[in-house]
């Protein structure tokens, strides 16, 4: 089985840093994301992502596994749900500013 | 907070029928597609449908064969999760009590999976009793490939997740296993009716 390629559905994962912000605290386009399912490697910001789903979808860009699952559900008391399945995110590594270093 | 996802709280067409379940809204002529992988590129060649897991059997059926079965024209309401409901949707295809139909089953429960790895599960009750279908038309027409085709489940009484897209098989489990969106923390079961959508709520 193949794909047929439907880019009109398919996002870069660059459009989940915003989202993701509700639950990191860094943005997390650069980071580098490992696949659990054939270790590629590549910045989460180009993977490939699936918007049109009850979940946002991030998938790998080489072997299309699922590397992460994302909702964010808002309720009427003004909280929202959020929800993440990181189980295809085998290594994720990101430069962050270090604790308590000088400016 | 903003909600990133198309969220479960529906404010939009409303009916008065009592067709609408809670926290639904009516979509209206637009079918709305959603995907959450590449649509796959079906070989029909080489493409069947099994009935297999716990059974005595294998059943499997080659696209020559699945057409040739008895179809029927089905009308029914849809009521996807994500809150938009669409009525009266004509479709075309075999009643899953057709393809069930000898199988001695060691399980009460089935994984529907498909082309592209998805899976979903289902009391195998759920799938008799003319309560669901694999269908290979919609409008008068072949199925498209987003929409599903050239066959894709469909279980209308249960959200529309559970109609499972480019459906391979039905496989029987002895116990109920979490398909790809109730890993996910969705409902085992996805009754509209009873606004199921999450686990636990
Ligand atoms: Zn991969």
């Amino acid at each position: 089985m193949t794909s047929i390629d439907t880019p009109d559905r398919r996002l870069d994962g660059n459009a989940l840093a915003g989202p993701l912000l509700e639950l990191f605290t860094i943005d997390l386009s650069a980071a580098m994301a490992t696949c659990v399912h054939c270790d590629g490697t590549a910045p989460l910001g180009e993977q490939q992502l699936y918007a049109d789903a009850p979940a946002l979808v991030l998938r790998c860009r080489d072997c299309t596994g699922v590397l992460l699952r994302y909702s964010a559900d808002s309720h009427s008391t003004g909280i929202a749900t959020v929800r993440a399945d990181l189980s295809g995110l085998r290594l994720l590594v990101a430069h962050v500013p270090a604790a308590g270093a000088s400016r | 907070m903003s909600t990133t996802t198309r969220g479960f709280s529906g404010r939009r067409r409303q009916r008065t029928d009592g067709r609408l379940p809670p926290g639904q809204y009516d979509v209206g002529d637009a079918f709305p597609v959603l995907s959450a992988g590449p649509t796959p590129r079906v070989d029909l060649g080489t493409w069947d449908l099994t009935v297999q897991g716990q059974v005595d059997h294998v059943a499997r059926w080659t696209w020559e064969d699945f057409t040739a079965l008895p179809h029927e024209d089905i009308t029914v309401d849809l009521h996807c999760v994500t809150a938009w409901s669409k009525f009266d949707t004509r479709w075309r295809g075999v009643s899953l009590d057709t393809l069930l139909e000898g199988i001695s089953p060691g399980g009460s429960f089935v994984s529907a999976f498909c082309d592209g790895g998805y899976t979903t599960n289902l009391p195998l009750a759920d799938l008799t009793g003319g309560r669901a279908w694999a269908v290979d038309g919609y409008g008068g027409a072949p199925l498209e490939p987003v929409h599903g085709g050239p066959v894709r489940l469909l279980v209308p009484h249960l959200y529309l997740w559970k109609s499972a897209k480019w459906l391979r098989g039905i496989a029987v489990t002895e116990h109920d296993e979490p398909g790809f969106w109730e890993r996910f923390g969705y409902h085992g079961y996805g009754d509209p009716w009873r606004e199921q959508r999450y686990a636990g709520g």
